[in-house]
């Protein structure tokens, strides 16, 4: 038996994730993401090697989406809606909510502000995602009557989830982006000790061992709380889900306790409409934040305002969480545009930005004249902040996680290529388990476990279970030598209980294959017993 | 597998408590409280009733000296308010579950939020060591209800002061005599047995250190006990959070299902879909008698035309069935109505209901129909828990039904009440006395508060302050069993009073379809629906009944064990073949390990004894002595053969003498053979050569 993995997207890349994972006849797709650096045939997998005939339905037996970023789900609606997938799709309840709005604003920013062509509608986003089951976390789904699949928590962003599969004997787990230690908003990813074949894991800090996330929060807290001092204003680039919340939550407890007056602004209704969904699904955050629903609802955020593009220019500090992320363009970018020349000002950037963004710019070269487009450059004279931390887990994370499942086989995804080469060989020489870093497209091939099923008769089993124990006594030599209280405590005698199994395993034509006891063979074969006994005279 | 139904609860409120024997695992279901029993309480007296209470008490003590011979009479009396119990209120457990060891208890399974409001009594008992699955959502809510009992409960700690033993007058003997019939029913129960089962409330920290104890599940999420025991919950959608339960072994799987609902507008409704083919099936919904008792025209046809979406093989008909939902609207639109026109007459509203899917529809109708006849007057919900409960609601998308978790989706509030609270539609205030209502009270006004038996809590206050008032209206549930008792110490009431059947069961049509529909091999049901529908003609699945306090046996319908065995063991068989090819034998060593409900053998890890097991093997057959011969001239040894006696009775068929090279005998029984030599070697080298020619495994 195998376990065909085939690699579509995030293959020694960061971008586009989805996997196509073949076992014992059933086939799983793991995300359906796009990549945000392209903007050709690039940007999405390519289906047709799933299947040459594109009859998607009869090829693939199920779609998993493991969290709402757009290199996860980006492809989803083009997936059902127009290569015509109609089986089953499962996320979690938080993904299934949120990742319309991520679609949504995805379509938006390319046919309203860039003119494409749009490759699916809002009907389609909405059609598709009439088609998923939400699944709670833990819950054990029967997909069909072989496949069996279940949600871990992942951290990372709300509803991020780990997903496990099982079909048959074969085992897996996909894993998904995963946060490993806790963060402001979310808990740590948090699995069972599974015995799997295959471990497909995100390695997007494969190299990296990052410090304590406390002193990298206090630093931007600095650098913030520096700028608005001084009358600057804060600009800070994110998409609507996720880091805006995580970092607002730091703001409000950092602005309660300093007692500052300087507004917080949320740009457009988006994020404030997704505060909306935090609100209610707070119960997929973390412990702390869990505790306090009833009093307060952490999400309730008491000083956070609206945004009005007239404020752009008014005077004043202030801080301003605008959309889209790495200002990549829209709303971010036109604030960017007028906030950055002024030495006064902030910009923070999160630790990691897609190549051909202003953000990606930015962090390239400090202080320094951006290219717009052609015609227009920027003299960037603000302070440029770049945050430290991050939802993903870095590589110690990722170690301890296939410590801890002590997977057959890994495989690496979502990640940079010659860092992912370096973690292959780290966990292949410190844990000796198999693990591959397939390119896009690629197909690895593994062994599965697959065992023998047959029934066991009660005596069998009883006659395991029966106690077995032997006594070993203790040398006096040994007792010589330890002290006198080490004497009191030496036992006389050591007993040990080492349960046998042993038993007879019968095929017989026509019959289940079964093992009984060895008394209950001759019962079985309608034969006597003959002993043979040897003496000596 | 040993079932025995402790309590058959009382609807609801109080749900069915048993003891299931799985696979040697002791499984309690439900540890419920009876809370109509605090009927026999009175309430807080007040000033004036205080009074009436001490002449009685006096009169009492006159009567006392008279016992001799009024007792009989004094028991016919008519049941007077004076004659509830005046005391600090104890609690009825469910009395079957003192006869149990609670330290015998391997697991509990808790299906509902009312089915936790006895467990802290299990959980402070010494020895106590069970493991307590509960949903997380059941978990939550019956937390809640807990201390808010607690909170109720402290008014009678303060008005009666610290117990002086903790033996209350009212339980002895002599006293219990003396009662009226009817509240010596409901202390003693109808066999008069039920004393055992009364305790005083359980502390604040008993309630914290039993949730600590609790393991909570999401929906259909596995837990695994001790390796032979999978548990799964699902809906059940009679409440959110509330749950029916999959136990799989590897002797066969067992559903339980609990108090059930196909149409929820609140909860999660009913998975039966998940629930297929078990071994056995406990059905243990109780809602039959309730649906009979009001089988007016209108319940019949509604549960006629499910039957035939059922009976037409349509799964979804369970589900979508319109009629009841319609039902239930027309109910709700009744009571808003009737709400409404007591308000237009300038009189109060109180609804003592501890439903949360009621409560929370009529929140939503009863604003919506004020609106709309454009009446502003206020809409309390006074309740030490509502604050928190109302909170939590909106934070539990995962056990609603599909239609609110459709406004996750959709990014509105799950709820209307968190939009009318902070519109101010409504207001929660946690107790009467509380600031907020002080200030704010107005009458008319509408007030939501828990019932509790009306014997603590708010609900006491109001009523009194509004019984006497024809203009109001008090908005009860049936499952109040008994309306006069539950009045009794307000009377005489003069407000109007509406009473409402809430359903919530499966219903007497829909069992007999939907057990078809599950195909388990053995159903066990209660014995009341024996009477009502006759599961007997039933081809597919055979019917066990129970009753109270009596243990059924149900065999198990396997014998055998389903086991795994891993390949890498498997490859070292070594085969032998029997009986013309038919049958292949092999003998296995290894390690039995019991993993997610089944049996897995592996191969052994360590092989520090595995010189030890090299050779023990049994034989089978006779060992032909012709064969033996061959076998030995071929070693170079002779011998003769002397055949058995002609005598049927001896046990030898032969014996072969050998003389050279050495001097030895092998006698050939019937069922052994004896080697006889002057030295080792040489009878272990015969040993060898009779093992190759005999059956050996």
């Amino acid at each position: 038996m195998a376990i065909e993995t085939l690699v579509l997207g995030a293959g020694q890349e960061v971008g586009k994730s989805c996997v196509v994972v073949t076992m014992n006849g059933k086939r799983i797709m793991f995300d359906c993401g796009m990549h945000m650096g392209f903007l050709d045939h690039r940007r999405y997998p390519d289906f047709t090697l799933v299947d040459p005939n594109q009859d998607f339905n009869s090829a693939i037996t199920c779609i998993i989406i493991t969290h709402f970023h757009l290199d996860h789900v980006g492809a989803l609606a083009y997936f059902t809606e127009v290569c015509g997938y109609n089986g089953p799709i499962y996320m979690t309840y938080p993904t299934k909510a949120l990742a319309p709005l991520m679609l949504e604003d995805y379509r938006k920013v390319m046919v309203d502000r860039r003119g494409e062509e749009e490759l699916f509608s809002s009907d389609q986003i909405a059609e598709c995602m009439k088609k998923v089951t939400a699944v709670d976390l833990r819950q054990t789904v029967q997909v069909d009557e072989d496949l069996q699949i279940r949600a871990y928590y992942a951290g990372h962003v709300i509803g991020a989830a780990m997903f496990y599969a099982k079909v048959g004997d074969a085992e897996m787990v996909y894993t998904g982006d995963y946060n490993m230690t806790p963060d402001r908003h979310l808990g740590a990813a948090q699995i069972d000790r599974l015995r799997l074949d295959l471990l497909i894991t995100e390695s997007t800090y494969a190299t990296t061992i990052r410090d304590s996330r406390y002193a990298r929060e206090r630093e931007f807290l600095k650098a913030v709380h520096k700028c608005v001092s001084c009358g600057g204003k804060v600009l800070i680039p994110t998409f609507a889900l996720g880091r805006a919340q995580e970092l607002c939550i730091l703001l409000e407890d950092y602005w309660e306790r300093m007692n500052l007056q300087v507004p917080i602004y949320f740009s457009a209704g988006l994020t404030i409409q997704a505060n909306a969904y935090y609100k209610m699904l707070i119960s997929w955050t973390s412990q702390k934040i869990k505790d306090t629903y009833s009093k307060h609802n952490a999400f309730d955020f008491k000083n956070v305002q609206k945004f009005e593009r007239s404020m752009i220019n008014a005077p004043g500090p202030c801080v301003l969480f605008a959309t889209p992320g790495m200002i990549s363009g829209g709303f971010s970018l036109e604030v960017f545009k007028q906030w950055a020349v002024s030495e006064n000002n902030l910009v923070t950037l999160p630790g990691y930005c897609v190549a051909g963004t202003i953000g990606h710019k930015l962090m390239s070269d400090k202080r320094a004249k951006v290219d717009l487009d052609a015609k227009t450059r920027i003299d960037v004279r603000c302070q440029v902040h770049q945050l430290a931390f991050s939802p993903h887990t870095d590589s110690k994370g990722i170690m301890d996680l296939v410590n801890f499942l002590t997977p057959k086989h890994v495989i690496l995804v979502h990640g940079e290529k010659h860092k992912m080469a370096s973690l292959k060989e780290k966990i292949h020489s410190e844990f000796g388990i198999q693990c591959y870093d397939p390119a896009n497209n690629e197909t690895i091939c593994i062994s599965s476990t697959h065992s023998v099923n047959a029934e066991a008769s009660d005596t069998f089993i009883r006659s395991c279970l029966s106690p077995n124990f032997t006594f070993q006594k203790c040398s006096s030599a040994d007792a010589c030598n330890s002290t006198t209280i080490g004497k009191s405590l030496m036992p006389m005698v050591q007993v040990e209980d080492e349960r046998v199994s042993e038993g007879v395993f019968v095929v017989e034509r026509g019959k289940k294959p079964k093992i009984v006891h060895k008394d209950e063979l001759l019962l079985m074969l309608e034969e006597q017993k003959h002993d043979t006994m040897s003496g000596t005279f | 597998m040993k079932f025995t139904c402790l309590s058959k609860g009382r609807g609801f409120h109080f749900p069915p408590c048993h003891i299931l024997n799985f696979c040697g695992i002791r499984i309690l279901l439900d540890c419920p409280l009876d809370l109509s029993a605090l009927l026999a309480f009175s309430p807080i007296p007040t000033l004036d009733c205080l009074s009436i209470v001490e002449s009685y008490n006096t009169e009492a003590n006159d009567f006392d000296s008279r016992a001799a011979f009024g007792k009989r009479q004094k028991i016919e009396k008519l049941l007077h308010a004076k004659n509830l119990l005046f005391a600090e209120p104890w609690y009825k457990t469910v009395n079957n579950l003192q006869l149990w060891n609670s330290s015998f208890i391997d697991v509990v399974l808790i299906s509902s939020p009312m089915g936790i409001m006895g467990l802290p009594f299990l959980t402070r008992m010494k020895g106590f060591s069970a493991k307590i699955y509960v949903t997380e959502a059941s978990a939550r809510l019956g937390q809640l209800m807990m201390e808010d009992l607690i909170s109720m409960h402290g008014e009678f700690r303060h008005f009666y002061g610290p117990e002086e033993s903790n033996f209350p007058s009212w339980l002895r003997q002599e006293e219990l005599e003396i009662l009226p019939s009817e509240l010596r029913e409901i202390i003693l129960g109808k066999d008069g047995l039920e004393l055992g089962g009364w305790m005083p409330l359980y502390s604040a920290a008993d309630v914290k250190d039993c949730m600590l104890k609790t393991h909570t599940l999401n929906y259909a999420e596995e837990a695994c006990y001790n390796g032979t025991l999978v548990i799964k919950a699902f809906s059940s959608g009679i409440e959110i959070g509330s749950c029916n339960w999959i136990l799989n072994s590897p002797k066969g799987d067992t559903a339980y299902v609990s108090g059930s609902s196909f149409i929820s507008a609140h909860a999660m409704a009913f998975d039966y879909r998940s629930l297929q083919g078990a071994c056995a099936l406990i059905y243990s919904d109780f809602s039959l008698g309730d649906t009979q008792d009001s089988a007016d025209g209108d319940n019949y046809s509604v549960s006629a035309a499910k039957l035939q979406s059922i009976s037409s093989q349509d799964l979804a008909g369970f589900n979508h069935n319109s009629d009841e939902n319609a039902e239930e609207k027309e109910k709700l639109d009744f009571i808003c109505s009737n709400t409404i026109n007591c308000i237009k007459e300038g009189g109060s509203v109180l609804i003592p209901i501890d439903r949360l899917g009621t409560i929370l529809l009529l929140l939503e109708e009863m604003t919506a129909s004020l609106e709309a006849s454009d009446l502003k007057v206020p809409v309390y919900i006074i309740s030490s828990m509502a604050e928190e409960l109302l909170a939590l609601l909106n934070i539990i998308p995962e056990w609603l039904c599909k239609q609110r978790q459709e406004k996750l989706f959709a990014g509105e509030q799950l709820f209307a009440h968190v939009k009318l609270l902070k519109e101010k539609k409504i207001r929660v205030v946690p107790a009467i006395h509380s600031q907020e209502l002080l200030i704010n009270w107005q009458e008319p006004c509408i007030v939501f508060c828990p019932h509790w038996s009306m014997r603590m809590g708010p609900v006491v206050h109001l009523l009194r302050r509004w019984c006497g008032s024809p203009k109001s209206l008090l908005i009860l549930e049936q499952d109040i069993l008994n309306l006069e008792l539950a009045l009794l110490p307000f009377q005489p009431v003069t407000m109007k009073v509406l009473q409402c059947l809430f359903p919530s069961g499966i219903g007497l049509r829909t069992v007999q379809p939907l057990l078809k529909l599950l195909r388990p091999k053995t159903v066990l049901c209660p014995e009341e629906l024996r009477l009502q529908i006759n599961l007997s003609s039933e081809n597919s699945f055979s019917v066990l009944y129970y009753t109270e306090a009596e243990t059924l046996k149900v065999p198990y319908r396997k014998h055998n064990s389903e086991i795994k065995i891993a390949t890498d063991l498997a490859s070292q068989f070594y085969w032998k073949t029997f009986k013309k090819e038919e049958i292949s034998i092999t003998k296995l060593k290894g390690e039995l390990r019991m993993e997610n409900a089944r049996h897995h053998l592996l191969l052994e890890t360590d092989n520090k004894n595995s010189s030890s097991n090299s050779r023990s093997s049994e034989h089978c057959g006779l060992p032909d002595s012709e064969k033996l011969m061959a076998a030995l001239s071929k070693m170079g040894i002779s011998g003769n053969i002397q055949h058995g006696m002609s005598d049927t009775k001896s046990q030898t068929v032969s014996i072969i003498h050998i003389e050279d090279p050495y001097k030895a005998s092998i006698e050939i029984g019937t069922t052994g053979t004896i080697i006889t030599t002057a030295q080792e070697n040489v009878a272990s080298s015969i040993y060898k050569i009779i093992d190759n020619i005999l059956n050996a495994v």
